[in-house]
């Protein structure tokens, strides 16, 4: 059981904390010109940020205990080569299609 | 033209609503069953609007670790954000303080992603029209995120494990990284960020995530003026 106190404390600062992490830069530096070298690096933050976050989901999986799952693989390898080849919405279809016609057909 | 930019974010996020549809009917159903009210699920939600960090803070407090563990655990989690705010300067940095404030607030990872990947590619937009955009991606999911939250709290039934909801998450950010691999220091970073989370994923809070994505983004960097140079010497 969740105490009340604990909660309120804890979904305050985390939503005051989050916003400040999303106020930072945005916020602070508004209009300011970035330096070139900046620039640069943050043009990969989407594909730094993204494959950091979903790897090890897709190979240490929560609901199978952290045991590698041969259906997961092959299911989030179909998303990616979908959703490099078709589109956002075929990728997520792909990826959740095959991960629920691979546990039927091995039931 | 605002009005077109405004639409066209939000029917260009449009596919994430089959993600963000089930992963916050989840956290409804989750918070529900680790005991919290309505009021306190919809606060959380509305309050803090990021799935990850909701789930690992309840997670850690249903499991008596202290607020102060649970929110250190959850804000690193969303340390990421910080990168996206960074990224978003250059195309929205213009806007008024009170506006950057709302953009600071809605910043969730699909829109972030839709955005930022719609504003390098041509035809160029004007400042005005990205910040229109931004608001379109942002005006579809994080009112979906509220409502489905919503709908999951008052359904309380588990969602079957069947299902496999958890797989949806994955696959969101899959689908997200697919269309932003344009070049080839792209694709290099993204391996990069591939290895280094599963190298670090023993650090603890998270902070694997952190390290991976910061080599990637120096990679990807270097990658990118090494072959700058070649093309320059290619090319005298």
């Amino acid at each position: 059981m969740i105490s009340d106190s604990a909660f309120w404390l804890l979904t305050v600062l985390l939503g005051i904390g989050t916003f400040l992490i999303r106020f930072s830069f945005l916020g602070f530096l508004g209009g300011r010109q970035l330096p070139e070298w900046m620039l640069l690096h943050l043009k990969y933050v989407g594909v730094a940020v993204f494959p950091a976050l979903f790897t090890p989901l897709v190979i240490w999986p929560e609901a199978t205990g952290g045991v590698t799952d041969p259906i997961r693989l092959i299911a989030a390898g179909a998303a990616f080569v979908i959703g490099l080849r078709v589109s956002v919405v075929w990728s997520i279809v792909a990826g959740m299609g095959t991960l629920y016609l691979l546990q039927y057909l091995t039931g | 033209m605002n009005r077109r930019a405004f639409w066209r974010g939000y029917r260009d996020c449009a596919p994430f609503i089959l993600i963000v549809v089930p992963y916050s009917m989840l956290f409804g159903v989750v918070a529900r069953d680790a005991g919290l009210d309505l009021l306190q699920t919809m606060s959380m939600s509305v309050l803090v609007i990021a799935g990850a960090s909701q789930f690992t803070a309840l997670a850690l407090l249903k499991d008596q670790a202290p607020v102060f563990i649970a929110l250190m655990a959850a804000l690193a989690v969303n340390l990421r954000m910080a990168m996206y705010s960074a990224a978003l300067v250059p195309h929205l940095g213009h806007a008024r303080l009170g506006t950057r404030a709302l953009m600071a607030y809605l910043m969730v990872d699909q829109a972030f992603a839709v955005a930022v990947n719609r504003y390098e590619k041509p035809p160029a937009m004007t400042p005005s029209e990205k910040v229109a955009y931004y608001f379109g991606c942002m005006m579809l999911i994080c009112p979906a995120w509220y409502g489905f939250t919503l709908l999951g709290a008052l359904l309380g039934q588990a969602i079957p494990p069947e299902l496999s909801l958890d797989f949806a998450v994955p696959v969101c950010f899959i689908a997200l990284t697919a269309p932003l691999i344009r070049s080839l220091p792209h694709a290099i970073a993204a391996a990069v960020a591939t290895l280094a989370s599963l190298l670090f994923a023993g650090l603890p809070w998270s902070l694997g995530l952190f390290v991976a994505a910061f080599l990637a983004m120096v990679t990807g960097a270097q990658a990118e003026l090494f072959l700058r140079r070649r093309a320059r010497r290619a090319t005298p």
